[in-house]
């Protein structure tokens, strides 16, 4: 895994709760046994038409956000299915970090795993935060470290992680090797449990 | 101190803790399908690792297998997915109940009915539904695919300790109201994301009276609710269901087992972080008419007005639900038309869900504009079923009836609602384009959806079940 720390660029605002991990990868793309190659199919039936044309008004289609590694919604952000295929697609299109006021906790956990920052705001700075990259791209420094997201006005956020989810994100670890480190303990249990 | 199961069996599976830090938990049953493992298998292969305990996993085929012939699976990427596990199974010595065997179904209905589901494990499956198991006071939950990775290399999982939620559900359920109505009505009162953060114990007087299928429809759809997992205290109902299936033991060891799960069940006095009631009288037979679980009614009420939401976002959220659905506000729900009906999924394909839906279809016939189909949930549902002749009601009466596996509940094989369809659906989730693009999904009891298939709308059942009982 990738360790992440700082990103800066224009946030893009996908003003909707509920977002569920049908939309964000359609099940007719979880077919393939790769975990990579699933960005172009990120949101695929909100940012296309049936004939594979994209829909205008969609925000991904927007040209001001191509750039953008920030994705911001709203809350229950990434509910229902255990896909991680969702924040393969996600990471995949370019986006590193998600913001929302809350996530559906397999969603948020997947996230960790694969080096996406899940940060949550309060709904008031998330919806500040919308609104002010909906008029014009929005630039945002975030900081992993420091628990930070700075913005190019100057305004101040800050947010929590639990400190394990935060330093994984920091140094990229591989949480299996890590885990390997407790082999004794596991083989104790197992012999506690089994005989 | 008085505790909660959830605490019990947290406490019970504990491999290393440390503060500041998730706790190490142990996994007691593994459970796999060919949709999230495939990435899972290739990660093992890739750092040259291998499955731990491949005796504690449990694989079987149901997202993508083909429900018409079994013999030619059309789609190359959907076969490349199945062969792909059967491969991984073969390489890693993990047991596989594969697309033609006896044991095949879908994975949340075949664990409890071969005894591998029990009260007290940890059991976890790449899959947000796995949260059926803790009917059986077990503590399940889905994971991610690095999850599964994870739990394959080490039989265990970082967890942060969740919160605990007791709802209570007080009384006697009402004439015609199902489990699926308790679950609907749980999920349209307190939102799709009351449960976040925490498992859910469900209790109460209703909650006692129902059956295990029953009980385990309420646990499946509490990943609807935004929980964790759900589960229930084991009682007597509990044991009695597991006596004799085929991974629990015999004689005195099951005896011995069954006190152990009894005392189990959350202790007189337990503290919940939180909790909630809803009594059985305020539930009555109910639909969904959204994009959303939570979006639902009784089936006697309408689509709701904008002018009944405070805040604007919820207005919004309406509009975009409504204008998905094709639907107008203040719609009687009842006068709702639908062109297919699948009873299905691991939601509701057990045989008391057959059973119960074609006690409504028999003698009767599907509304010819309606195409109608019953998918059992596991060849052994399948095998029981035909055994009572219930295969013979539904064909007679005009359903489809279909080989076991996911099917129209997401759509990924060929069984899915065309666009600008609807569909009065035992499945879990109306997401857009759930069973399949542009579909419109209406979530039903088995009982509403063989009656929704008898008129050609969407009705309340209990008009049948008056005209089914022949008044004294
Ligand atoms: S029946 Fe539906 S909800 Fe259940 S495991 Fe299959 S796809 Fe998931």
């Amino acid at each position: 895994m990738k360790p992440i720390n700082k990103t800066t660029s224009v946030l893009t605002p996908l003003d909707r709760k509920n977002v569920d991990t049908d939309q964000i990868i359609s099940k007719e793309f979880l077919k393939r046994i790769e975990r990579t190659g699933f960005g172009k199919y990120l949101f695929h039936h909100w940012r296309f038409n049936k004939d594979g044309t994209p829909k205008e008004d969609f925000v991904l289609n927007d040209p001001r956000y191509t750039e953008s590694e920030i994705l911001v919604a709203q809350e229950n952000f990434g509910c229902g299915s255990s896909r991680e295929h969702a924040p393969w697609a996600i990471q995949d299109y370019g986006f590193n970090v998600v913001i929302a006021p809350s996530y559906a906790d397999i969603f948020y956990n997947n996230c960790v795993k694969n080096g996406i920052l899940p940060i949550q705001l309060a709904h008031q700075e998330v919806d500040e935060l919308i609104h002010k990259g909906q008029q014009n791209p929005y630039r945002l420094d975030i900081n992993l470290e420091e628990q930070t997201v700075v913005g190019e006005d100057g305004s101040q956020y800050s947010f929590t992680i639990d400190p394990y989810w935060k330093e994984m994100l920091l140094k990229g670890w591989d949480e299996i090797a890590l885990t390997f480190q407790y082999e004794s303990q596991i083989a104790a249990y197992e012999e506690k449990q089994f005989v | 101190m008085a505790k909660t199961i959830i605490e019990k069996i947290w406490e019970q599976h504990i491999v290393f803790e440390e503060q500041g830090k998730p706790d190490l938990l142990y996994i007691d049953l593994h459970l796999l399908h060919e949709v999230t493992s495939p990435q899972a298998f290739e990660g093992l292969r890739l750092n040259g690792r291998k499955v731990r305990r491949p005796d504690l996993c449990f694989a079987t085929m149901d997202h993508n297998v083909p429900t018409r012939n079994r013999e030619t699976i059309t789609d190359p990427i959907s076969r490349k997915q199945i062969e792909t596990l059967q491969e991984n199974c073969d390489e890693f010595g993990v047991p596989l109940a594969g697309i033609n065997h006896p044991d095949q179904g879908i994975v949340h209905v075949i664990g409890p009915e071969l005894g591998l589901t029990q009260p007290g494990k940890t059991i976890v499956c790449g899959d947000s539904h796995t949260s059926t198991h803790g009917a059986f006071g077990a503590l399940a939950f889905g994971i991610g695919t690095s999850e599964v990775e994870h739990v394959l290399s080490t039989q265990t999982l970082w967890q942060s300790k969740p919160k605990t939620m007791e709802i209570r559900i007080d009384g006697d359920l009402g004439f015609g109201v199902s489990s699926k109505d308790v679950i609907l009505a749980i999920i349209s009162k307190f939102g799709v994301d009351m449960g976040t953060g925490h498992i859910i114990e469900y209790t109460g007087e209703a909650i006692r009276q129902l059956t295990m299928e029953e009980r385990m429809t309420i646990c499946n759809m509490s990943i609807e609710a935004g929980a964790r997992a759900g589960l229930i205290s084991p009682d007597k109902t509990t044991v009695e269901y597991l006596r004799g299936r085929r991974h629990v033991p015999e004689g005195e060891a099951f005896e011995q087992e069954a006190e152990r799960w009894l005392s189990l069940a959350s202790d007189e006095g337990a503290k919940y972080d939180a909790s909630l009631s809803i009594h059985a009288l305020e539930i009555s037979p109910f639909v969904t008419w959204g994009t959303n679980p939570s979006m639902g009614s009784g089936i006697a009420e309408h689509v709701p007005y904008a002018k009944s939401y405070e805040k604007q976002a919820d207005r919004d959220a309406l509009q975009q639900a409504l204008d998905y659905m094709e639907l107008e506000e203040g719609v009687p729900l009842s006068s709702i038309e639908i062109q297919h009906v699948f009873i299905g999924s691991c939601t509701n394909a057990r045989l008391g869900d057959l059973r119960a839906a074609s006690t409504i279809v028999e003698g009767k016939k599907v509304h010819p504009s309606v195409t109608a189909i019953v998918v059992p949930g596991s060849e052994t549902v399948k095998r029981a079923a035909e055994a009572e002749g219930l295969d013979k009601i539904f064909l007679e009466a005009g359903f489809e009836w279909r080989e076991t596996g996911c099917s129209m509940c997401l759509a990924m094989n060929e069984d899915a609602v065309p666009a600008g369809e609807r569909c009065a659906s035992t499945s879990n989730r109306n997401f857009e384009g759930r069973q399949g693009a542009g579909s419109m999904t209406h979530l039903v009891s088995p009982v509403m959806a063989a009656a929704a298939a008898i008129e050609g709308h969407l009705t309340d059942v209990r008009t049948f079940m008056k005209e089914a009982v022949p008044t004294a």
